[in-house]
């Protein structure tokens, strides 16, 4: 037995618990049985149809597409900055300052989403998709900001300073040298972020007014068993698509890492 | 070289300004809200400026809130207790085992889950074990059981289980990460003085592991404590944990400031105890390498 065979097989083991769940989407989605339970019958794809008819969907797929887009175009300047300042500069007080810029990775979204919400309640504010995307660009700040950081670490500063030596300007060098240097980790950081966007439930449904997302609009519908197929069916669209764009993110990821010359040491955490 | 490190402070200030102020402005001043709201007096539909304990005194007083905390912690200890435990091997797993070139296919392939909906994988489980749900009918219709089993939803086990799905790539990279920075030399040292191989694992490995067993340990603990929808779904709304019930005095009954002092109590908790476990593991915390 080689060394290592019973650790490899309990991985895989392992892998199969956590893709189990997500593999049923798929075959449920195409089952013509009304309920989600074997024996399978048909093959169908009238949850997909019903699933393209369906209006309040239709509303909730761009409010999710809107709040995605912003958010993560949001996060990704925010984690430009916050990446630049924290691997090129020193400064008083960045421990605590980077740690505040973190914190919602550990914070709970319950304890971000209902404070954001009483302070917007009571300055009137109404609730619409654009407090959605205030409070996903702060947790995807965070997811930016490690993905952008490792980018701009693995810059080689006297490409920059060649830059300034050959009288490019401060803002200059960073357009033409820096950019296009960590355009893979900003590509990177925007797919990443729409994913969160997309996917996240917690604040979309405190902070969306009456505005469905894809999430809350699955939500609500999952009391009522009639709809769990079509429900069934739009999972498998949304994990296929998370995982298109995860893919694509580190396909761009590596790129970046290759581009500078460094070694990959995996990971997007 | 002073002028230049001026220099240098200032261009740091100065770029990490708005993300700061961003975190600031939608997050901190959130917080510092809610614990302002947390000694304010409660009046119908509104909060009166009035100085007051009495919401903390009514939170610690409250036996409601005493077995719902108590649940949350125990669903959470134990949900961080087997996530950690099963994960640890893979971690080794993916350290010691697999070729390098697959190091990150396989980290890949494990952190995937993670990112595709929250809400989808937990109401999946509900899915799964519902009355007429995935297991029941397949067991069914291999004639194992002729009724459903009505045990596997609707408590704090399966609470437990779909949490503990829900959170098990969190706990992976951290002890992976930890398992990396593992001189390689410390381990053939360790075999080199006749430690046997378990040995050298329980003496040298383990001790090494431990800063990212306790990161991952916290990494799951924090968010498990403060979910939502799994009570809502999988517990079917009868077995609330904190995070419903800071929800619903929020919301359903708008009392804002017994609300903020409940949403306060549950961080100081969950800050205490993590502060305690990890002085309990300081002797590891503070190997450096």
């Amino acid at each position: 037995m080689k060394p290592g065979a019973g650790l490899r097989a309990y991985a895989l083991l392992y892998l199969l618990f956590l893709y189990a769940p997500i593999l049923l989407l798929p075959v449920f989605a195409f089952n013509s049985g009304t309920i989600i339970a074997f024996p399978l019958k048909g093959f169908t794809t009238q949850w997909f149809t019903q699933m393209f008819e369906n209006a309040s969907l239709r509303q909730a797929l761009g409010n999710s597409l809107t709040i995605a887009v912003s958010s993560s175009i949001f996060a990704t300047c925010l984690g430009i900055f916050a990446a630049r300042a924290s691997t090129r500069f020193d400064f008083p007080g960045k421990g605590p300052v980077m740690g505040l810029i973190m914190l919602p990775l550990v914070l709970p979204e319950i304890i971000v989403s209902i404070s954001l919400l009483v302070v917007l309640l009571s300055l009137g504010v109404q609730l619409t998709v654009l407090t959605v995307i205030l409070g996903h660009t702060l947790i995807c700040m965070p997811y930016a900001t490690v993905i952008l950081s490792t980018a701009f670490n693995s810059l080689d500063r006297s490409l920059e300073e060649a830059a300034y030596d050959l009288g490019e300007t401060r803002w200059s060098a960073f357009r033409l040298v820096i950019l296009p240097l960590v355009m893979p980790g900003i590509i990177s950081s925007l797919l990443m972020s729409f994913t969160i966007s997309l996917d996240e439930f917690i604040i979309a449904f405190f902070l969306a007014g009456n505005e469905p997302t894809l999430p809350t609009y699955i939500y609500s519908q999952l009391r009522f068993p009639k709809q769990i197929p079509m429900i069934m069916a739009l999972g498998t669209m949304l994990v296929v698509l998370s995982v298109i764009l995860l893919t694509v993110a580190e396909y761009f990821r590596r790129r970046g890492i290759a581009k500078t010359g460094a070694t990959d040491s995996g990971g997007f955490l | 070289m002073a002028t230049g490190n001026q220099t240098q402070d200032r261009q740091g200030l100065t770029l990490i300004a708005p993300p700061f102020l961003y975190a600031v402005l939608v997050m901190a001043a959130p917080l510092l809200t809610i614990v302002a709201y947390s000694f304010l007096k409660d009046g119908y539909l509104t909060v009166i400026r009035e100085f007051t304990l009495e919401n903390y005194r009514a939170v610690w007083a409250d036996p409601i809130f005493h077995k719902i905390m108590l649940r949350s912690l125990g669903v959470a200890g134990l949900v961080t207790l087997v996530t950690v435990a099963l994960a640890f091997p893979v971690a080794y797993f993916l350290s010691f085992v697999v070729d390098p070139r697959k190091k990150s296919m396989w980290l890949f392939l494990i952190t995937i889950p993670f990112w595709t909906s929250y809400l989808i994988r937990v109401f999946l489980w509900k899915v799964i074990l519902g009355y007429n749900g995935v297991v029941n009918s397949g067991l069914k219709s291999l004639g194992i059981i002729e009724q459903p089993l009505s045990f596997l939803l609707y408590n704090v086990n399966s609470m437990v289980m779909t949490l503990a799905h829900a959170y098990a790539p969190f706990a992976i990279l951290p002890i992976y990460i930890a398992l990396e920075k593992i001189d390689r030399s410390l381990l053939e040292a360790g075999r080199d003085l006749g430690e046997s191989r378990a040995m050298t694992f329980w003496r040298v490995t383990l001790p090494l592991a431990m800063p990212g067993v306790v990161a991952a340990s916290l990494i799951v603990f924090i968010p498990t404590i403060g979910d939502y929808v799994t009570p809502a779904l999988i517990g079917g709304g009868k077995i609330p944990m904190i995070a419903n019930m800071i929800q619903s005095q929020m919301l359903d009954q708008d009392n804002r400031p017994m609300g903020s002092a409940l949403a306060v109590t549950a961080m100081l908790i969950v800050a205490a105890i993590s502060l305690i476990f990890m002085a309990m593991n300081r002797r590891f915390l503070k190997v450096r390498q």
